[in-house]
């Protein structure tokens, strides 16, 4: 095995992989921007962006030309290398965590034995990239946006832990893959519906979102861990979020809305391609993040705090504990 | 083999420098994230050593829990960082003093290390041989079987630390007004909500 066929053909494959899931990645966090603000005006009885291009199509890259265009600014109190390199942390963590779906059988870039934990760890590192930006920001709003999302992320995280304990017992592996392969029969969604719902609420509390957007609250943060950001600093910190509604979403269709798989096995629906569905599956879920911010009004930061750690987390400890003598008791353990 | 290697020595010197940069930087906050980074390296190297799960229980626990509530109460203290410059030579002393004793309990574990009957057997072969086992069964076999009681003594030694720290913080407080949710949420809507017909320049 020379170099060539042992090392670099490799590596130049893996480069293409990477690029092939991250440039639709990015057009989707385009257009999820767009399709946001079009369903939410039409929740609202507005019009939405209608100038830029046809039905306003344009309007995400107008935005990002904008943003392009605006100049950099760093506060004189900052830590510049931290303020600089905060946002870069968060974007990054939003991508990298692309590595280990399973977008069709077969089609992922590392399909480890772990791939859950690597997804869990990944995103309770999304919590770096605002609490150090609060900090370096020096900016009393700033910090207190980011003590407050370190808190709340932190809380949210156990019980998300506990919901994925919860599915790992019912699938029998860490490995994704094998996570959707367990729903062929029925979608985890059907049978751990409780904690299906503790999930997607503890995904908006993780992504920072409606009704729990408190980190970034404008009316009493004035915009808080991202108001000292401009220009592609903040744009970074944009696209990070909505990558993340997306890598959230992707993971709640994975553990409960059975990944790839259609609904039913039947002709007309399993002839469409598996990665067809998982795209539908993902936009469906998005489209009730967007349902909960046009209906939902914001959470006080106590009862925040009250939900995370004196409802969910006892609950969906009980459902962990239920699950597993369920599991035991009727000898399903897989 | 070599991209193994040179793995292997940019995660080693990366996280040696990052320890030595945690007791160096003048900045706590700074000292906290290279405390972070080095804990991603030690993740990398049980990578590389195929401890997958425990690299990813590594980074879970200590990166995403420990470290965001040191960097938490870190970033709250209020140093006067002219004032610490002077003080390094004052706990230099203690400081090589704890060290010392560290290596040499741990030299010691590692020259002794056959301390429990059949240690020294699962210590060389901490996998199970057999085909397809992945390092997450090896490890669940392992605990939940040879060392079960340990595992949950760990277990009740965690609950009483979380319990203590439980009642060291706990303090009752009188003339706090509390929300009952669960009252809010039972009052019946004629003791909350009237609706009144207001007559025009008259008032409720």
């Amino acid at each position: 095995m020379g170099f060539w066929s042992g090392f670099a053909i490799p590596t130049v494959v893996i480069v293409l992989q990477i690029v092939a899931i991250i440039l639709p990645l990015l057009v989707a966090v385009a257009y999820l921007t767009y399709a946001e603000r079009k369903v939410l005006a039409a929740m609202q009885l507005r019009q939405g962006p209608n100038v830029v291009g046809p039905f306003g199509l344009l309007q995400p890259l107008a935005d990002g030309i904008k943003l392009l265009g605006k100049e950099t600014i760093i506060p004189s109190g900052a830590n510049r290398v931290l303020f600089v390199a905060a946002p870069m942390l968060t974007f990054l963590l939003a991508l990298v965590a692309w590595a280990v779906i399973p977008f069709q059988a077969g089609w992922v870039l590392a399909d480890i034995n772990v791939g859950i934990l690597y997804l869990f760890a990944i995103s309770s590192l999304g919590v770096y990239g605002i609490i150090i930006a609060g900090w370096a920001s020096n900016s009393k709003y700033a910090f207190l946006g980011g003590l407050r999302s370190a808190a709340q992320m932190v809380s949210y995280e156990v019980s998300i832990g506990l919901v994925i304990i919860t599915v790992l017992l019912c699938a029998g592996s860490l490995n994704l893959s094998k996570i959707v392969e367990a729903q062929r029969t029925i979608w985890f969604a059907i049978p751990l519906f409780p904690m299906f719902v503790v999930f997607f609420v503890s995904a908006l509390a993780e992504t920072n979102r409606a009704p729990f957007d408190l980190p970034e609250g404008e009316s009493e943060l004035s915009g808080g861990f991202n108001v000292e950001y401009s220009s592609m600093t903040f744009a970074l910190f944009f696209l990070g979020e909505y990558a993340n509604m997306i890598l959230m979403s992707a993971m709640t269709v994975i553990l409960f809305l059975g990944g790839w798989l259609p609904p039913l096995d039947i002709p007309p629906l399993n002839w469409i391609p598996g990665v067809v569905w998982f795209a539908l599956k993902i936009a469906m879920v998005l489209f009730v993040f967007i349902w909960v911010r046009a209906t939902v009004p914001r959470y006080r930061y106590d009862q925040l705090m009250r939900l995370g750690w004196k409802v969910f987390l006892p609950f969906s400890l009980l459902y962990v504990v239920a699950t597993a003598g369920v599991l035991v008791a009727f000898d399903w353990l897989p | 083999m070599i991209v193994h290697a040179l793995a292997f020595y940019l995660f080693s010197i990366v996280m040696i420098a990052s320890a030595v940069m945690v007791i160096l930087s003048r900045n706590p906050v700074h000292s906290v994230l290279f405390l972070i980074l080095c804990f991603f390296n030690a993740a990398g190297l049980f990578l590389l050593i195929g401890a997958e799960f425990v690299a990813m229980i590594l980074v879970i626990v200590y990166v995403g829990a420990v470290a965001v509530l040191f960097l938490f109460v870190v970033m709250m203290l209020d140093i006067d960082f002219a004032e610490l410059r002077g003080q390094v030579m004052n706990h230099l002393p203690v400081g090589l003093l704890v060290g010392v004793i560290l290596i040499a309990e741990l030299l010691v574990a590692f020259g002794a290390w056959s301390s429990a009957p059949g240690a020294s057997g699962i210590a060389l072969a901490p996998v199970p041989t057999a085909e397809g086992v992945s390092n997450t069964e090896a490890l669940g076999r392992i605990i939940y079987t040879d060392f079960v009681y340990l595992f949950q003594a760990a277990g009740i030694v965690l609950l009483i630390a979380m319990i203590g720290a439980i009642v060291l913080t706990l303090r009752s407080r009188v003339g706090v007004r509390r929300q009952s949710v669960a009252r809010q949420v039972s009052r019946p809507r004629e003791e909350v909500v009237a609706v009144r017909k207001v007559p025009t320049r008259g008032g409720v």
